[in-house]
């Protein structure tokens, strides 16, 4: 546990839109999805959380997390960043 | 078939040798002092996809053949000789459990040993024909490594996807093996992380029809299901079905173009308690498969229903009759496999927090399922219905409690 934020709370420099942006680089998954699953129902219905996650196990439980849930995986962005938008 | 006191005979009918000792109970080892919690019942083994428990018939032919095999057996003096006869006895009673001919068989030193031989042979065998390596994307790793090492020296290989259950694309395997260039292709009998079975038969016809030889590992189906067909290679470990630790099965069909030189000899006394407890195990194959199959099916439906926010993967029919595996969404696995072990139950996990590389497993990858939070339970001979009540009666309260430390109730 290497991360200066393991709160899982919302990065200050989000990009445009409604996407917010949730930096959980240096967490261990699970931490990564317990702060996706923690910090998407606080966001509207149809807006887009940006995840960043440098765990290996990140790109696979992310998008097996919005199987899981409902929700819908739009995919990475970059390396380490994974886009969910919620849906429900 | 028979050596001395050694038995390579069937399952049931041990030589009647008054000095024989009665193994302890595989399934009940003595625990470390003070560990697992003294308040725990008796230590339950899940992970006989590891390492089955020595099969009985493993251990009697082992204690005998230490007395008569331990001599090499490629020399010419009378000890030497004795080892022969021992290790050809092995060897042709495991090859007439595979249906191949003695000199198509050989003992190595281990089932990742086999499968590093068995790529390398197939390439090297094949080079003339080319360069490319096709294999399912949930092979082992010993497979994946060699193919690794393959493109490290120049040549390719590639990957052909699964679909959510662990099976390989068909389509997409037939495509590839299709392609001009291809030395030869592997497909594995059955999935050792999710039990999924693969459609070998059908891939075998794909390869035969382009000439591609086909290499199927069958560590996690050998002496549990009937061995499959159409394979030019095919590769096992003994510690899978109960033999010892150490010893692996390579068996190259006649014609195929296999380039592999293979030094040293596999421990005489070791190949002997491979190949009986083999014959054993295929003996034992039916009824253990009748006894285990509704047990997994029972774990499977309990833990889907007694544990909330779990995903439990693998083909639920299409399977080994001893494996099932399920992924507990935010659980960390390493947690979870020290509190079962805590309760006295050895499974195994595919989450990367269990690798030393922080990698999750490529075959829960390949899948697209939740790879933290998982456990793999693996039933054995030795493993009793209560085993598994216990198990289900444990489980829920283990997940609950990780989950109430970690915060992640309520998500």
């Amino acid at each position: 546990m290497t991360s200066t934020r393991t709160d899982g709370g919302c990065a200050d420099d989000a990009p445009t839109g409604d996407v917010e942006i949730l930096d959980c680089r240096g967490q261990r998954c699970p931490l990564p999805v317990i702060a996706l699953a923690r910090r998407l129902p606080h966001r509207p219905v149809g807006s887009v959380l940006r995840v960043l996650a440098d765990d290996p196990a990140a790109a696979n439980d992310i998008p097996a997390w919005c199987r899981m849930r409902d929700q819908e995986f739009l995919g990475s962005p970059a390396d380490d960043s994974f886009d969910v938008r919620r849906r429900q | 078939m028979r050596k001395g006191n050694v038995h390579l005979g069937r399952a049931g009918h041990p030589p009647s040798d008054a000095s024989h000792v009665d193994p302890a109970p595989a399934h009940a080892p003595s625990p470390a002092p003070g560990y697992p919690d003294a308040a725990s019942p008796a230590p339950v083994y899940l992970d006989a996809a590891s390492a089955a428990p020595l099969h009985p018939v493993a251990r009697e032919a082992l204690l005998a053949s230490l007395d008569d095999g331990w001599a090499d057996p490629a020399k010419l003096y009378t000890q030497a000789r004795q080892a022969r006869q021992l290790l050809d006895a092995a060897t042709e009673a495991a090859a007439a459990v595979i249906g191949v001919r003695p000199d198509e068989l050989r003992f190595t030193c281990g089932g990742a040993q086999a499968c590093e031989h068995a790529v390398a042979g197939l390439l090297r065998g094949r080079r003339r024909a080319g360069d490319l390596f096709v294999h399912s994307a949930v092979e082992h790793s010993a497979v994946l490594l060699a193919a690794q090492r393959h493109v490290t020296a120049g040549g390719r290989a590639e990957p052909v996807p699964v679909d959510r259950l662990g099976r390989v694309d068909l389509d997409a395997f037939t495509a590839a093996v299709g392609q001009s260039g291809v030395a030869a292709a592997a497909l594995m009998s059955a999935n050792h992380e999710v039990g999924t079975v693969q459609p070998v038969a059908a891939a075998a016809r794909a390869c035969a029809e382009r000439g591609v030889p086909l290499l199927v590992d069958a560590a996690q189906s050998l002496g549990r299901m009937p061995v499959p067909e159409g394979w030019s290679v095919l590769v096992a470990s003994a510690r899978k079905w109960g033999g010892p630790a150490g010893v692996g099965l390579l068996a190259v069909r006649t014609g195929t173009r296999f380039d592999a030189e293979l030094s040293g000899t596999v421990p005489v006394p070791l190949a002997v308690a491979a190949a009986a407890s083999l014959r054993a195990a295929v003996d034992e194959s039916a009824a253990l498969d009748a006894r285990l199959r509704p047990l997994v099916d029972r774990i499977r439906r309990v833990v889907a229903t007694s544990v909330p926010d779990v995903e439990v993967v693998g083909d639920p029919t299409d399977r080994l009759p001893n494996l099932v595996t399920f992924s507990c969404l935010y659980v960390d696995g390493e947690a979870l496999l020290h509190a079962l072990n805590r309760r006295g139950f050895a499974v195994s996990s595919g989450s990367s927090c269990t690798s030393s590389t922080w990698d999750p497993s490529h075959v829960l990858v390949a899948m697209g399922v939740l790879s933290h939070g998982n456990v793999r339970v693996s039933l054995h001979r030795d493993t009793r219905e209560s085993d598994v009540d216990r198990f289900l009666a444990e489980l829920p309260g283990i997940v609950a409690d990780l989950r109430q430390e970690a915060g992640v109730t309520a998500l």
